[in-house]
């Protein structure tokens, strides 16, 4: 995202939230409906880039976890929030439906468990299901397969394509959003009743109410608020992404039988086409170590295959690991009772996507409790125009486009059929490095891997922004992609 | 929307697509030539450096070159040409045959009615998650001709202290046109004993530029925050990896030249079978896939190791495509089975009453070889070669009189002792 705008800008707000997840998102986009001036800051280069952009994408199904933890009851009333955002926010969201496959007889007991919990938590249409019925809801199950469940409701998000859309009705509805802006130090002024937000490139901006929703960092955050002590320790999950086109494409998000310390790896028909395998759940002591592992990596594809057992090595077009924020067992959402006008937001593992809508409005009950005045706006908008994709449009739908607007004909991402007009569309809504015109528009996500455009999106981001090649990076900071101009 | 007839579409104007179309046109039939880019010559043009056109000109030529002796033939001939179009979809129908639409700046979605389609959409490369590297996700990481690109069109260096993992020919030329722009090519690392490129560049690449190449080496991590900071690298014994002798080799970019795969999910789509072992299409003695009328030839087909053979393979396809036309159609068609020690060979039938020309590779480096040639068993012919090895493609001619008393439950079977 582009901050030279902003640099050494000072603003006073109402409301900080310091971290652009998809907690801080649905945070940010759930105050923007109220007549207050809020900001948003993230330290990366462009928001959605922590522990938002590498996960299963799953709207869970509201059976792994028991009600008595707010996690369950925010992943509950999340779930059903999803629809009407879609309809608002049109990002790729789809209730495909969530399995749970036992290979063995014992194993059927933990699925009757997870049945009655759903059955307890409310969840509609949950179903015990026998060999026939599983195998028939997904044939492409292990003959194995001895039984399951069946959970209708559950479904499938890009995360990142969720968040970027929370950001941009956001900020169509007045939020603002600095990024690059690498918290380092806060002063409350106790006279002003005002936080201090300092970056660590020298911008400050002022709040009368902060908000820790720092995903990996929030132990640091908390720390440079004065606030309570505590340590997030990052789990790692390694994924595989499979090709569109292979043969072990589920209809349903598959699940194992969960142990009681991980839901454990799961086979995900993505909403865009492709299949994610894992992920798998390693402590990590670097909280910026995103490599991956040969054994785990194996490990992956052996118990996919248990599942699925046309999943094909062949089929890997890439591999990646994203970092869990783990704190306690559950959530950790209060106002702070340590520092003055903090919400804390931390520990917000899974089933943390599929609570953030949920996070968002549990947010802002929690500052009106601590004394936020909420006066709705009467011209908040809560939809974004639907964003024409080429991938998806039939012949006659895309001669239209390209009669409107011809970039819409100019096919940059083969693989994932991206036209110029939607890398266009991403740069100019301030998505300018390769990463983050990848999780945009999935351009360079798809088999060839960035390999045939890769430098028709630099040449793109160079036209559109003014950037120098020196300027174009991989996602931010040090990540430069070219080193030298012949 | 735009809707135009042609006898044949070919798809891919690299040199199996240019040679193919020429081939159609001049033999009366009309003939579209699309390519997704906005230039005739499709890879070759970031080929800089010379080597083309040994065998089709008796001439050394460049990449950009020997695709200009075909490009300008193109332009005189009655071929249309459709450039910055991007073939979407090919579907068969009854009525009208087959019906391709198409995507472009400027004339929209074109929907395209003919007869036939050659597939010439060459091939891509294999990348990290394909080889399934692990580590880090630094940047850095490019493949050999994303780099070729970048430096030779783009006039962009993508970085100083390079790695390059795979010895394939790109790679190779990649190794010297690095050194040559004053970047240092620290090595060349490849899993396999013995490298997957042409000798010829082993030996004007690597050796003239003293850079190393490490053989039964994998690549075991890349390493590196937000640019890559090195490699690791782990000896094979016997295949196994001896983690102890692991080594790493500090650098900013890592290239991967780790083999090319022919590009057909547009044939895939459009019902085309695949050979698992060559990544293209199943074909028959014509060239023809198992879609009638859908015809494949050069790298979308199989990875040649010359654009010269895969030209000479178009042509010939091209001639496959006018027979068809006018309602030829193959007589007795004996299928072709790839033998011992022989990973595949092309086409998957031969024709009898005909000259039929067979591509094959070798799995195997040997020296001495004889490639055996049976049918339903009987030995017909064998012939001596010096040296065989995976990377060097092996041509063999089989005629009438190879087929005498074939029928069409006969097998041909071509094995390598």
């Amino acid at each position: 995202m582009k901050t030279a705008a902003h640099l050494g800008s000072e603003g006073d707000f109402d409301v900080a939230i310091v971290g652009c997840g998809v907690s801080g998102a649905n945070i940010a986009r759930r105050l923007s409906a109220y007549r207050l001036r809020v900001a948003v800051i993230e330290k990366e280069t462009d928001v959605s880039f922590g522990t938002s952009k590498a996960n299963s994408g799953i709207v869970h199904g509201g059976f792994h976890h028991n009600r008595k933890y707010l996690k369950a009851r925010l992943e509950l009333r999340g779930a059903l929030m999803f629809d009407e955002l879609r309809r608002q926010l049109d990002f790729p969201f789809r209730r495909c439906g969530i399995l749970v496959a036992a290979l063995h007889d014992e194993e059927m007991k933990a699925v009757e468990h997870l049945y009655l919990q759903g059955v307890e938590n409310g969840v509609i249409g949950i179903e015990m299901c026998s060999r026939e019925r599983i195998l028939e809801l997904e044939p492409k199950l292990s003959q194995d397969t001895v039984g399951g469940l069946y959970a209708p409701g559950g479904g499938i998000v890009e995360p990142y394509r969720f968040v970027f859309a929370l950001v941009e009705s956001a900020k169509k509805n007045g939020v603002a959003f600095y990024t690059d802006y690498k918290l380092s130090a806060t002063e409350w002024d106790a006279k002003t009743r005002r936080w201090t937000l300092r970056a660590a490139d020298g911008r400050t901006l002022h709040a009368r109410y902060a908000v820790n929703a720092a995903g990996l960092f929030a132990d640091e955050v908390s720390s440079l608020f004065g606030a309570e002590e505590f340590k997030i320790q990052a789990r790692k999950g390694e994924y595989y992404l499979l090709d569109r086109l292979t043969k072990a494409r589920p209809g349903r998000v598959v699940f194992p039988v969960p142990t009681a310390v991980s839901k454990g790896m799961l086979v995900i028909p993505t909403v865009e086409g492709t299949v994610l395998v894992g992920p798998t759940a390693d402590s990590a002591e670097d909280k910026t170590d995103l490599s991956t592992t040969e054994e785990r990596l194996e490990r992956i594809l052996d118990s996919g295959r248990k599942m699925i057992p046309s999943i094909s090595a062949n089929d890997v077009i890439t591999s990646f690991a994203g970092l869990r924020p783990c704190l306690e067992e559950d959530f950790y959402i209060e106002v702070s009772k340590k520092a003055p006008a903090l919400v804390q937001v931390a520990g917000i593992q899974s089933p943390g996507l599929t609570a953030s809508p949920a996070v968002g409005e549990y947010v802002k009950d929690l500052l009106k409790t601590a004394g936020l005045e909420l006066t709705e706006k009467p011209d908040w908008d809560p939809y974004l125009p639907p964003r024409p994709k080429t991938r998806e449009a039939s012949p006659y739908e895309r001669d239209e486009l390209i009669a409107k607007d011809p970039a819409y004909g100019n096919i940059v991402c083969r693989c994932e059929n991206v036209s110029e007009a939607e890398i266009v569309e991403a740069v100019r809504l301030g998505h300018t490095t390769l990463d983050g015109v990848k999780y945009f528009t999935r351009a360079q996500m798809g088999r060839c891997q960035g390999g045939f455009c890769a430098y028709k999106i630099i040449k793109i981001i160079m036209r559109e922004t003014g950037l120098g090649y020196d300027q174009i990076t991989k996602r931010g900071g040090a990540s430069r992609i070219l080193e030298g101009e012949l | 929307m735009k809707e135009i007839h042609f006898d044949a579409i070919v798809i891919g104007a690299g040199a199996a697509g240019m040679a193919a179309a020429l081939e159609i046109e001049s033999s009366g039939f009309t003939c579209a030539l699309i390519d997704r880019e906005d230039h005739l010559g499709g890879i070759l043009m970031q080929c800089v450096h010379n080597g083309f056109g040994l065998h089709e000109f008796n001439e050394e030529l460049t990449g950009p070159e020997f695709a200009e002796r075909f490009a300008e033939r193109v332009l005189e001939s009655r071929v249309a040409v459709y450039l910055g179009t991007t073939v979407v979809s090919i579907r068969s129908n009854d009525v009208e045959g087959k019906e391709v639409f198409c995507s472009s700046a400027e004339h929209g979605v074109i929907r395209i009615l003919c007869r036939s389609v050659v597939l010439a959409m060459g091939c891509r490369e294999r990348n990290r998650g394909n080889v399934r590297i692990p580590g880090s996700r630094p940047a850095g990481v490019y493949t050999a001709g994303l780099a070729q690109r970048l430096v030779n069109i783009e006039g962009y260096i993508p970085g100083k202290n390079v790695v390059i993992i795979g010895s394939g020919d790109i790679g190779l030329i990649m190794a010297r046109r690095m050194s040559w722009v004053g970047c240092s090519v620290k090595a060349v690392v490849e899993i396999m004993p013995y490298p997957s490129g042409l000798t010829r560049n082993i030996v004007q690449c690597l050796n003239d530029f003293n850079i190393p190449l490490h053989l039964s080496c994998r690549t075991s991590a890349i390493y590196g925050k937000d640019r890559v900071e090195g490699v690791e690298v782990t000896p094979l014994e016997n295949g196994a990896p001896v983690m102890e002798k692991s080594f790493r080799i500090p650098c900013d970019t890592v290239l991967l030249s780790v083999g090319l795969v022919p590009e057909n999910e547009l044939s895939k789509e459009a019902g085309v079978e695949l050979n698992a072992m060559t990544n293209g299409p199943q074909i028959d003695s014509t060239m023809m896939t198992s879609v009638d009328g859908v015809f494949a030839c050069g790298n979308v087909l199989h990875v040649h190791d010359l654009v010269d053979w895969a030209a000479e393979e178009a042509r010939r396809t091209g001639a496959f495509v006018v027979a068809w036309l006018k309602g030829e159609r193959p007589a007795l068609q004996v299928r072709v089975k790839a033998g011992p020690n022989v990973r595949y060979a092309n086409p998957g039938r031969v024709e009898s009453g005909r000259e039929n020309k067979l591509y094959l590779r070798s799995l195997v480096v040997k020296n001495d070889a004889v490639l055996e040639v049976k049918l339903d068993g009987k030995p017909i012919r064998s012939i001596k070669k010096n040296h065989v090895q995976p990377s060097e493609m092996l041509t063999l001619s089989v005629g009438d009189k190879d087929l005498g008393g074939a029928t069409s439950d006969s097998v041909l079977e071509i094995s390598l002792v």
